[in-house]
């Protein structure tokens, strides 16, 4: 089924008059992995930001947007707001500026869930426990009371995904959620959005420059480049046979490095 | 945060010392003999050499240099500031009641200063760029450069003489603050205001915001977790300000006639009465400094991160 | 000369130092401009009427107001200038010796700033005209005393943050002399922090000094100067209050343009700052570090 659909997305700047995003159209079906990839600058975060709205007030966008058939180009930001969290819920690249630096991070938690849901302070603490334990977080209640500067990125960027398993969004955005991380932590968190793919119905739009972690995670890639879609396909077509060439060059360099890492490794073997 | 007031504490006795030394010495360095300068302000009409000796004697001006200080110093901390020369009176009898009513200017003056900055800082961020957030801006930015002692001038004339609703000038009464506080108040809110709207904007554009909306949170829920960020500023603006306006009063004591430690301070400049001057001097820079490590103090209360990276 | 083209580009920054610059030409000639002696008193033309012979009216000695603005912009601006001058450049060195040597040398400037900045500027000026005696070169030289402490504590975070940049390190390193990066490689990009800093006190500097004057600590009568023209003028105020407009207007001009430079020196300067949002034609804010120096 059907779950997003974004038709002729267009994205400029009301001051300088430059085009961000051009004409782009994408499908996205319920419970799949689109990946977005392509260079810092490409329109890949302003593309997402376009669907939940949330671009700075000098960014103008057409096109239309539906979820589940809804057009949301049509919405009020009143009614939008009721999509956001609820229905689109979007992760962001730093967790360390993500959370009210003033405030412990369960403030934020509770305010989410209490706009979302009827539930008592006891029951949101116990289902945030429940999700952060299953994300692999220990002392979960602990970490609820700390602030966000006494945590470390990849703790944050698993707390915001636990907060996605309670809130159950239909789509799920992630902008380069493991770009700000460490290998370990990166590993960390692409696990756990894996499991989120196969314990949750939600869609995922992942955001990266990272083509391995694209690979591993994506059922389908979306290439752009300067705010323009150059080519879209299943992840594995893409990968073995890419037709634009762009998509070429960047599975390429991407190759050569490996490549060579390779390379290098096979030669400290041999020495 | 213990540590951190502890040392904030710490750090604030030497300066306290280097200003109080700095005062004396000030003071000290004044061309005309201090025995003199009594007895010219006593009036005496025929100042002989025998004279100033006893005076000396009386005073303890012959002691060395560093005892006078040290002696002086323990004195002030009792509060005893030595005799006006001028009239018979203890300083701390002139120099007390005045600098509280100083004072009573200065916090009213701050908490007006805080209430429209942050209001307008706030009105100006969350409209930024439209009609109204332009005229206040330009407004205010206006209103910096106007000396306060010719807006005093202007408020006397309009309120008190062509509309006749304020007194024009003392301190009696509720009444009597309204211009003296607007004169002093609206520069500073100029300032201020401006450090409030850049510090809600720079708040507005944070990642927090986004992801706060990105979850479904209220534009009341984000607006309040701007406020509270920007909030900071506006507390230690609000402790900043106070020694400022403290150390600034004269010139609209000056114009309203207010009976506070400016107004004592200039008539003891040209009648040359040095206690005064010298107690004036120490008070405003101790209250000045003190005000400062407050203002630091809860600063770092309000930071989470010094809050519990100290402790 | 890209700051100086980028302040060019900017109209209202470019107006103000225009303006600015033609009225310290005015004070500076202002011995062959004035039309007539600003001491000049004459009794028959008290409080007259402004006319084509003295175009902005006589004061309550009958001398010529006009005159008298334009000898005014000598103590009210020129002599402001040259203190803040002086005192940017005693901040500039000892900042720079703070900033560059650090060690001991850097304590010891700082506590001496630290102990400097503990007093206010109005405090410090009354206790030394309190011991020097009231006139214009007391409070200039209370003022130059104070501000340094200031301007050194300024410079000196500027200069801490080149010195750490790798090619000072490079000129360190092959053994330039301290002279000679401090010369070539530090002071032109420090130049521009010292350059805002300064701009950005002048207008506070104005007030606070018209100011004393007002209160009587400042020039001498019968000296022409604008906070002093005040000072005459509030005597007569319920009576005469149109006395009170010249000077008065003068002195919001002159801060207002001064104020506007200095921020468009300051994007001029960081042209980052320059934000789309700052297109309406407003000023961007200032740092709040620039605006705690206003206040002060």
């Amino acid at each position: 089924m059907k779950i997003l659909e974004v038709k002729n997305l267009n994205v400029w700047d009301i001051h300088t008059g430059r085009i961000i995003v051009h004409n782009t159209s994408f499908k996205l079906e319920e419970g799949r992995c689109l990946a977005i990839v392509g260079e810092s600058g490409s329109g890949k975060s302003v593309t997402c930001r376009a669907i939940m709205k949330l671009n700075k007030r000098s960014l103008q966008q057409t096109g239309e947007i539906f979820l589940k058939n809804e057009g949301l180009h049509q919405l009020s930001e009143r009614q939008m707001r009721r999509k956001r969290g609820k229905h689109l819920y979007m992760i962001l690249q730093n967790g360390m500026t993500a959370f009210d630096p003033s405030c412990v991070i369960k403030v934020h938690l509770q305010e989410t869930l209490q706009t979302h849901f009827d539930w008592k302070e006891k029951e949101i603490e116990q289902k945030m426990i429940q999700a952060m334990e299953s994300v692999n977080l220990k002392n979960a209640k602990e970490l609820m009371h700390k602030y966000p500067h006494q945590l470390s990125g990849g703790m944050l960027q698993r707390i915001m995904i636990a907060l996605a398993l309670v809130l159950e969004p239909d789509v799920l955005i992630a902008d380069e959620p493991t770009t700000a991380l460490d290998t370990i932590s990166q590993y960390e968190v692409v696990e756990q959005l894996m499991k989120i793919r196969q314990n949750m119905k939600s869609a995922i739009i992942f955001i990266s420059h990272d083509l391995g972690i694209v690979q591993k995670i994506a059922d389908e890639v979306l290439v752009m480049k300067d705010g323009e879609v150059v080519e879209q396909d299943d992840t594995q077509t893409i990968f073995v046979n890419p037709q634009h060439e762009y998509t070429k060059y960047l599975i390429n360099t991407r190759r050569a490095l490996s490549d060579n890492f390779k390379n290098v490794m096979r030669e400290s073997l041999y020495c | 945060m213990g540590v951190f007031i502890v040392k904030r504490i710490l750090i604030t006795v030497p300066i306290l010392l280097a200003v109080s030394f700095l005062t004396f010495v000030l003071i000290s360095f004044s061309p005309m003999e201090p025995a003199e300068a009594i007895l010219r302000a006593q009036e005496v009409p025929v100042i002989t050499d025998e004279l100033i000796e006893q005076t000396n004697e009386k005073l303890g001006l012959n002691k060395p240099f560093i005892i006078q200080y040290i002696d002086w110093l323990m004195d002030c901390l009792q509060l005893d500031f030595g005799d006006s020369y001028v009239k018979n009176e203890s300083v701390w009898q002139l120099v007390g009641p005045s600098f509280f009513n100083t004072l009573k200017l200065t916090v009213v003056s701050s908490l007006v200063i805080i209430l429209f900055s942050v209001l307008l800082g706030v009105i100006c961020a969350l409209q930024e760029g439209k009609i109204i957030d332009r005229i206040l801006r330009t407004v205010l930015f206006v209103l910096t450069a106007v000396p306060t002692y010719w807006l005093g001038a202007i408020l006397i004339l309009f309120f008190s003489v062509k509309l006749d609703l304020l007194p024009t000038s003392g301190m009696s009464g509720m009444k009597s603050y309204i211009l003296p506080v607007i004169a002093t108040s609206l520069g500073y809110i100029g300032i201020y205001f401006r450090t409030i709207r850049s510090a809600m904007l720079n708040n507005l554009n944070e990642d927090y915001v986004i992801y706060g909306r990105s979850s479904g949170l209220s534009e009341k829920k984000i607006t309040m977790h701007i406020l509270r960020n920007s909030l900071q500023v506006s507390i230690s603006i609000f402790c900043m300000s106070i020694p400022i306006i403290l150390g600034g009063t004269v010139v609209v004591e000056n114009v309203f006639a207010w009976p506070g430690i400016g107004s004592l301070s200039i008539e003891a400049i040209l009648s040359r009465d040095f206690p005064v001057i010298q107690a004036y001097v120490l008070i405003v820079a101790v209250a000045f400094v003190i005000f400062n490590m407050i203002s630091d103090i809860l600063n770092a209360a309000l930071n989470p991160r010094i809050r519990n990276d100290n402790s | 000369m890209k700051v100086v083209k980028n302040l060019y580009r900017d109209k209202l920054g470019r107006a103000s130092f225009i303006f600015i610059l033609l009225v310290m030409l005015l004070g500076v000639f202002a011995p062959f401009i004035a039309p007539h002696d600003p001491l000049a008193v004459d009794m028959k033309l008290r409080y007259a009427a402004p006319s084509w012979e003295y175009l902005l009216g006589n004061d309550h000695l009958g001398r010529d107001i006009l005159s008298r603005m334009l000898y005014g912009i000598r103590p009210s601006i020129l002599w402001v200038f040259v203190a803040l001058i002086l005192s940017v450049c005693i901040g500039a060195i000892m900042g720079f010796i703070a900033g560059y040597f650090r060690g001991n040398v850097d304590a010891i400037v700082m506590r001496i700033c630290d102990v400097m900045l503990s007093f206010p500027i109005y405090v410090i000026t009354i206790a030394i005209v309190a011991i020097l005696g009231p006139g214009l070169g007391n409070i200039l030289i209370a003022f130059i005393l104070m501000k340094w402490a200031w301007f050194a504590r300024i410079i000196r975070t500027s200069v801490m943050q080149y010195v750490e940049l790798d090619y000072v390190k490079y000129a360190r390193a092959i053994g330039r002399s301290h002279i000679h990066i401090i010369a070539r490689h530090i002071l032109p990009v420090t130049f521009s922090d010292i350059a805002v800093t300064a701009s950005s006190s002048m207008g506070s500097m104005i007030l606070q000094i018209s100011g004393l004057s007002f209160l009587g600590l400042g020039i001498k009568a019968p000296n022409p100067e604008w906070g002093m023209m005040l000072s005459e003028a509030r005597e007569v105020m319920f009576t005469r209050p149109e006395l009170m407009i010249a000077p008065g207007v003068a002195i919001v001009i002159v801060v207002l343009a001064f104020n506007f430079l200095s921020d468009s020196l300051q994007v001029a300067l960081n042209p980052q700052l320059r934000k789309p949002k700052n297109r309406s034609g407003l000023k961007p804010f200032k740092t709040v570090l620039n605006e705690k120096e206003v206040a002060k």
